[in-house]
């Protein structure tokens, strides 16, 4: 079966390189720009997009899920637990010529982990980097990390000649009065060469000569504009009127139209991204409720009854118009430790919610506010709309403060946080629930716990998250992950919504469908 | 007319301390920018540390204090989003929005004039009608939507001018111009049509109301009386006495046309300041948006000052009284 779909993968390989010949330029927009061309300076999703035109990582993430050698050839863990080692890809060079070796990848991923980088947290589990031979890399972590490979899959490879040739050895500092080389000039090993750029307007790319992976991919696109068009109905005009060629964010109102299009194609499939609600469980007293004394939150059968009134079919169908995938745990399908019974939409049973409320104390039901970003999530504030009518049912008045996601994050961010009751989305970069328990479940410590502002702690569950990071053995670590989301349906301390669903158009004879990660790597199409 | 000039210099610099203060004070309504400079799995202790970099937790007044000190060395940092400094963007992004609103005050002025003179001598044909007619449009339809239906008319169905950007640009030193090339004149239409609408609606509706009032004037009547030419009396004398009030409105629209280009600049992807101004909002960019202020703010106070200059060229009153104060 296994060599049956290699064999496939390899047909599909050689049909896709045949035709290469009709290779030609592609004009691709989306509603925002890379905010930097420094690989490190950024962990933005759009910025990482970019950059995989241009620079490549040690280990790729298939849009499937899957990881793929990238500048690494393969990865295992040494004798010792806690050192990882690399077998890098020879006979590598960068754009300007210059061959890339182990060198490198020291040099980027120490420079990755500098104070002022962004992408330092995905190597917090890093001790040392060290070369030990030309081609070979060791990473030594604090204790063992079953899970570095999926760590690195956008930490991408500079070139330590050119860096330091051109005084961007590290990244930007906003004490510094000029801006990095590294910030607006690109020398990867990507399948792409920078041609020009201005930021928010277009990035002008080109097929790398010099490619290792020539012949193994199908490189069908030879030229590259990359648009920015920040007005949806613009954006969309741009597709209709042939301007561009693919649009990488349709907003949902426009999707049957360009469906219905000829000429056009709309992918779409779900994103690396729940969409919930958290509440504060452990307060004495809510601020924004009219129940003083006791904070309503804190009983489970409220948040029972609360989760039970959310109609999330309906939220679906009128907020969504369709686009999103009705969850019952917070872990997107793809994610280590989904599991399809615990993701089973909650039923809606308004009669045994009010029963479960009244047997909490609550027969009037309460008041409190919820707050909400309105330009964060595909139609977020809507959703919270509909959530505040949907409570109402159940006796629950919700008081609804939509605002900016710069005030919003602000209020869920503060120690301690500064709302009752809110909404938030979560990605999974690693696809693994440990990054779903570190940050939302674990409690709030200077370093974990960073979106846990539901006030909730519970230190055996603190452990068993913690004991993850340096569990070696797969099925003891996964039966750990499966023991840990029981408990939290059981405390229900979130209530999920959906994951969002992404969708592209783009003109018929190109074929991107949506990954997980809301990535697209250039170098794997082709047009028809 | 220098002490005049001084005398207007100096309140130009209170207006421009009024509008710091005024800026600073609404950034701390913008939210905090940690949050869009961040990765999601950034710490709560480097959330803090970068806090604290930034300035962001210092007393308000030192705050305030070092904004001032750093703007009067046109010193306004690095952007917190795309990590240049703030006037490199700025200036990259002045000559889009300066030719983009240049252009629409130009279509305003060169078809508002003539429409308000016309509407004001044959005050009942029916193309004056008209005029007021497609001018009442101009004037109550919201932007955005005057920018959409363009799109949708002129790119979509039509497909011969584009729908979004600036098309191809000429670099001239460190200016960027679109006058030169063939899409870059095609992709102004739109936009410039869009931003001059509503003050070529203005225009025509003050260069009317002043023509009514002035034809009925004794000076015009004598000029008549003496037999001058329609086009004298029309042009050299009516419309030349409803200028005050017209060069007032047009001096005070090409600030508004620049400070309000966001909203045309955001509907059409036009790379001026505007569209990074908006940017900059959504992600809390405090350095962009301060300086972007600060630099519209100069602006209105220097067309202010060059529009005060001109009526004392235009009406010789003034100059008399200037001289007695």
């Amino acid at each position: 079966m296994r060599g049956m779909a290699k064999g496939a993968a390899a047909l599909a390989v050689i049909c896709l390189i045949g035709s290469a010949a009709d290779a030609k330029s592609l004009k691709w927009a989306r509603s925002g720009d890379a905010l930097t061309l420094d690989p490190h300076a950024q962990n933005e999703s759009p910025t990482h997009n970019l950059m995989h035109l241009f620079y490549e990582p040690l280990v790729l993430r298939e849009i499937d899920g899957t990881l793929e050698p990238a500048l690494a050839l393969s990865w295992q863990v040494t004798g010792d637990p806690n050192v990882w080692e690399f077998k890098l890809r020879q006979g590598v060079v960068f754009h300007n010529g210059n061959t890339f070796d182990a060198d490198d990848v020291v040099f980027s991923l120490n420079r990755a982990q500098q104070p002022q980088s962004n992408m330092k947290a995905a190597l917090s589990s890093v001790d040392t980097v060290s070369k030990t031979d030309a081609y070979t890399v060791h990473i030594k972590t604090k204790g063992p990390n079953p899970l570095l490979p999926a760590y690195l899959t956008n930490l991408f490879i500079m070139d330590k000649e050119w860096a330091e040739a051109n005084n961007s050895t590290t990244v930007q500092d906003f004490k510094e009065k000029i801006d990095n080389f590294a910030v607006r000039n690109i020398n990867g090993t990507g399948a792409y060469v920078l041609v020009s750029r201005e930021q928010d307007v277009k990035t002008i790319a080109k097929l790398n000569p010099k490619y290792w992976g020539k012949g193994q991919f199908p490189l069908g696109v030879t030229e590259i504009t990359y648009l920015t068009i920040k007005s949806d109905a613009t954006r969309v005009a741009a597709l209709l009127s042939g301007e561009v060629d693919f649009v990488q964010d349709v907003p949902v109102q426009d999707i049957a139209r360009l469906e219905k299009t000829p000429g056009l194609k709309v992918t779409s499939g779900p994103e690396n991204r729940s969409i919930f609600f958290g509440m504060d469980v452990k307060s004495p007293e809510l601020k924004s409720s009219d129940i003083k004394g006791r904070n309503p939150f804190a009983d489970k059968r409220v948040r029972q009854a609360m989760n039970m009134s959310i109609d999330r079919e309906g939220i679906k169908r009128a907020v969504m118009r369709g686009q999103s995938v009705p969850a019952g745990m917070l872990a997107p399908p793809f994610a280590n430790g989904y599991s399809k019974e615990l993701d089973a939409v909650p039923k809606v049973d308004i009669a045994a919610a009010r029963k479960l409320l009244a047997d909490a104390g609550y027969p009037r039901g309460f008041s409190v506010t919820l707050h909400c970003p309105n330009d964060r999530y595909v139609s977020d504030e809507g959703i919270c709309q509909a959530t505040a009518a949907m409570m109402a049912r159940i006796g629950i008045k919700v008081d609804l403060l939509a605002q900016s996601k710069t005030k919003h994050f602000a209020l869920v961010e503060k120690e301690p946080p500064e709302t009752d009751f809110y909404l938030l989305g979560w990605g999974v970069p690693t696809f693994d629930s440990h990054f779903v328990f570190a940050f939302l479940y674990h409690s709030r410590t200077g370093k974990m716990g960073t979106y846990n502002a539901t006030r909730y702690a519970n230190a055996d569950l603190d452990k068993m998250i913690e004991g993850l990071s340096n569990e070696v053995d797969t099925a003891k670590r996964n039966g750990t992950i499966a023991e840990i989301w029981n408990i939290a349906q059981d405390e229900m301390i979130y209530l999920p919504v959906h994951n969002q669903v992404v969708t592209y158009a783009m003109k018929k004879e190109w074929d991107f469908p949506v990954s997980p990660a809301n990535f697209v790597y250039m170098k794997q199409h082709a047009p028809k | 007319m220098l002490a005049f000039a001084i005398r207007r210099l100096l309140e130009a610099a209170i207006v421009m301390v009024a509008v710091a203060l005024l800026a600073f004070v609404l950034f701390r309504f913008v939210g905090d920018p940690v949050n869009q400079m961040v990765g999601q799995d950034t710490s709560l202790e480097d959330r803090m540390q970068l806090r604290k970099d930034l300035g962001l937790d210092d007393p308000i007044v030192v705050q305030f204090g070092r904004f001032i000190w750093n703007a009067a060395q046109f010193d306004f940092g690095i952007s917190y989003q795309v990590k240049q400094p703030v006037t490199t963007i700025i200036a990259s992004r002045f000559p889009a929005t300066l030719e983009l609103a240049l252009t629409a005050a130009v279509f305003a002025i060169l078809l508002g004039i003539p429409m308000g003179v016309y509407t004001g001598i044959y005050r009942d044909s029916w193309l004056s009608r008209i005029f007021l007619s497609v001018s009442l449009i101009g004037i109550s339809l919201p932007t955005f939507l005057i920018g959409i239906l363009l799109i949708y008319v002129f790119a979509v169905n039509l497909g011969i001018l584009p729908s979004f950007g600036r098309g191809e640009v000429v670099q001239l030193g460190g200016w960027t111009t679109g006058f030169l090339t063939i899409s870059g004149l095609k992709a102004l239409i739109l936009p410039s049509i869009t931003l001059g609408l509503f003050q070529m609606t203005l225009i025509t509706r003050l260069v009317r109301s002043q023509m009514l009032e002035v034809l009925r004037t004794d000076y015009i009547k004598f000029a008549r009386a003496r037999g001058l030419s329609d086009k004298a009396v029309n042009f050299g004398h009516a419309l030349k006495n409803t200028l005050i009030p017209v060069i007032t409105i047009i001096g005070l629209q090409l600030g508004a046309v620049i400070a309000f280009a966001i909203i045309t600049e955001t509907v059409f992807q036009w790379p001026g300041m505007g569209l990074l101004f908006i940017q900059s909002v959504q992600n809390a960019d405090i350095p962009v948006m301060s300086a972007y202020l600060l630099l519209v703010a100069f602006l209105f106070v220097l067309i202010n000052f060059i529009v005060d200059l001109l009526y004392v060229w235009v009406d010789p009153r003034i100059r008399i009284h200037g001289r007695e104060a």
